[in-house]
């Protein structure tokens, strides 16, 4: 007899288990994903023409801080470098791979310092001190002119990102 | 149905219906205490008053606070603090015992520690004591978003991104496939949908849980009871008979009520003057002034440390690059959940009996004063080794355990 209620009790709790508590767990899981209008956020247009050399420029792109610095022709090239009209830019998330804090620019030192935990990156972003596991990472961009459109993957992004850069 | 007799006062058509007497019995009145303890067996009823204080403060708070990343800032530090009666009054309370609430705990915790109060059946108040411990900490974190100043999103931004580690798209859902922190937060940074989660968590969730946790807590007390100061055990129920045949003197117990919540109330009345000195004349120790600056999404403050009570597992993140660091301060969050398990000796009594781990425990509360410290510090040069020397003290203290508690068996 005791089997046979047992059986009962796992084939209900069981069966309670399956229909009723994985759509369940499913439907919480989706009402915290974030919403189509918040993975929507548009493309962030940037004009590059009137940005000074070795000033470290903050756009806004999908709530985060875009770093735009145009190199002087003394700082060290770098695959990492956007080109546009000529220029070479340094373009990337302005957040630490750390933990997400944003760097400070030190023109005088050409480097990137983080205040969290005292990580360091070069003028091409890349992580030279500390904590920080890897180099700033480098957007979606498409190079217009002297423009570049965040958010848009042009070929000069694929192209990083097939050699491992961005 | 069963039969009622016609009730000749109010108790005894309560106890009719509800069997108060019994109950009054079985919770209080021969709820048997030890004689042999001090005041630091206090330390739970205090923590128990200061949850009490948080709920009542808080209540108040939710009557004008909105969650809205516009109005939040406002609503708080002007609306709350400046136009609502006595509104400084509640929120003086709720941050002043959110931040007094951990040193009690921390209290509590070596208490429970020294005297060896989480073994030899009483596992489960240390486990429902730790969870406690995790559920209050989810508490004060998120509690600490919803003033939406500078500290609250860096601190949340900071936090979240902890859980990168455990999800492949690092690039924080860059390419339109949000991983696990776009999922925590609800967008790609601390927003809108990130503000209200934490609010429904803050406001209900984990209250809720805290208030199961703590019922689990009282519970696991009942069979093994509070321990004393000399790791004694001694036969409950002989004691008991005893202290009812009017032998109190010779008797080892005294009932909860009335003669123990005498003391206890007294140690509480001393905590309250302590308490309320704070919160009227030294408040500001628990308000961070960079969080009286509206968040910026577009400029991180000079310094982002946590409150004092994370300091010291924080630091243990941060001295190590970064997936190390991950998980030495994983390890650090649920070390404390291990101690019943890792200290091998049958011995029950305070740690200064107890060889070798009487080292154990000082070595334990000084590494973690050097971590909270060092916590504060700038991690640059000097701070950075020592706090790099005091983590990797902490990770090995609980490694060395069952070898540090092994041979007191022998003795
Ligand atoms: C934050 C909410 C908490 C409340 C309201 C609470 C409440 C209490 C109360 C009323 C007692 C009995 C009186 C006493 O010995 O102090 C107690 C005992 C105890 N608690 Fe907690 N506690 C809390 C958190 C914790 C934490 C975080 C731990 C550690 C992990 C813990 C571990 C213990 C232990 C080991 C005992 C037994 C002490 C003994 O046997 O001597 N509790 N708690
Ligand atoms: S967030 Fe930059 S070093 Fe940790």
């Amino acid at each position: 007899m005791s089997n046979r209620r047992d059986f009962m009790g796992i084939a209900l709790g069981g069966f309670t288990a399956l229909a009723g508590g994985i759509p369940a767990l499913y439907a919480m899981k989706r009402s915290w994903d974030p919403l189509p209008s918040v993975k929507a956020a548009g493309f962030t247009e940037v004009d590059l023409t009137t940005i000074p050399e070795n000033e470290l420029m903050t756009e806004k792109w999908r709530g985060k801080p875009i770093f735009i610095l145009k190199k002087s022709a003394d700082m060290p090239q770098d695959p990492r470098d956007v080109i546009a009209g000529g220029a070479r830019y340094h373009v990337s998330i302005g957040l630490c791979t750390h933990l997400g804090c944003i760097p400070a620019y030190f023109p005088g030192e050409k480097k990137f310092k983080c205040a969290c935990h005292g990580g360091e990156f070069d003028a091409s972003g890349k992580n030279t001190f500390g904590p920080p596991p890897k180099p700033l990472v480098i957007p979606p961009f498409k190079v217009d002119g002297n423009k570049i459109v965040l958010g848009e993957a042009g070929p000069e992004y694929l192209e990083m990102q097939k050699s491992g850069i961005a | 149905m069963a039969h009622f007799e016609k009730a000749s006062s109010i108790t005894e058509w309560l106890d009719q219906r509800l069997a108060i007497t019994t109950v009054k019995k079985v919770m209080a009145l021969e709820y048997w205490i030890p004689k042999n303890i001090n005041f630091l067996w206090a330390m739970g009823m205090v923590l128990a008053f200061t949850f009490a204080l948080l709920t009542i403060s808080g209540i108040f708070l939710l009557m004008y606070y909105q969650p809205n990343v516009d109005t939040a800032f406002d609503s708080v530090n002007y609306t709350i603090m400046s136009e609502v009666g006595f509104g400084w009054l509640w929120r003086h309370i709720h941050g002043v015992a959110a931040s007094v609430v951990f040193l009690v705990i921390y209290i509590h915790m070596f208490t429970g520690i020294y005297y060896g109060s989480y073994k030899k059946g009483r596992e489960m108040i240390w486990l429902s004591g730790m969870l406690l411990f995790v559920v209050f900490s989810a508490e004060a974190f998120s509690g600490y978003m919803l003033p939406w100043g500078q500290m609250s999103y860096w601190a949340g931004m900071v936090i979240t991104n902890l859980f990168e580690g455990f999800s492949p798209d690092i690039a924080g859902g860059i390419m339109n496939a949000p991983g696990l922190v776009e999922w925590i937060r609800g967008d790609y940074v601390p927003g809108q949908a990130f503000l209200s989660r934490f609010f429904m968590l803050h406001v209900l969730l984990l209250p809720l849980v805290i208030m199961g946790l703590i019922g689990l807590h009282f519970a696991a007390l009942r069979i093994p009871h509070v321990n004393n100061q000399d790791g004694e055990e001694f036969d409950y129920q002989e004691a008991a008979k005893l202290y009812k045949e009017g032998k109190t003197k010779e008797s080892k117990v005294i009932p909860f009520q009335p003669v123990f919540l005498s003391k206890d109330v007294f140690v509480l009345g001393v905590y309250l003057i302590f308490f309320f000195y704070l919160v009227f004349y030294h408040f500001n120790f628990a308000m961070d002034p960079v969080n009286f600056d509206p968040a910026d999404g577009l400029k991180t403050p000079a310094h982002i440390y946590p409150e004092w009570y994370f300091l010291w597992s924080y630091e243990i993140l941060r001295p190590f690059p970064k997936d190390p660091g991950l998980i030495a301060f994983g390890f650090a969050q649920v070390a404390f959940f291990l101690l019943p398990f890792l200290d091998k000796s049958d011995t029950v009594a305070p740690a200064n009996r107890r060889g070798l781990f009487k080292y154990w425990f000082w070595i334990m509360i000084v590494d973690m004063i050097v971590l909270t410290v060092m916590g504060k510090l700038p991690p640059t040069g000097i701070w950075n080794h020592i706090g790099l020397v005091a983590a990797v003290v902490f990770i090995a203290l609980f490694v060395a355990l069952p070898w540090v508690t092994k041979n007191e068996n022998r003795a």
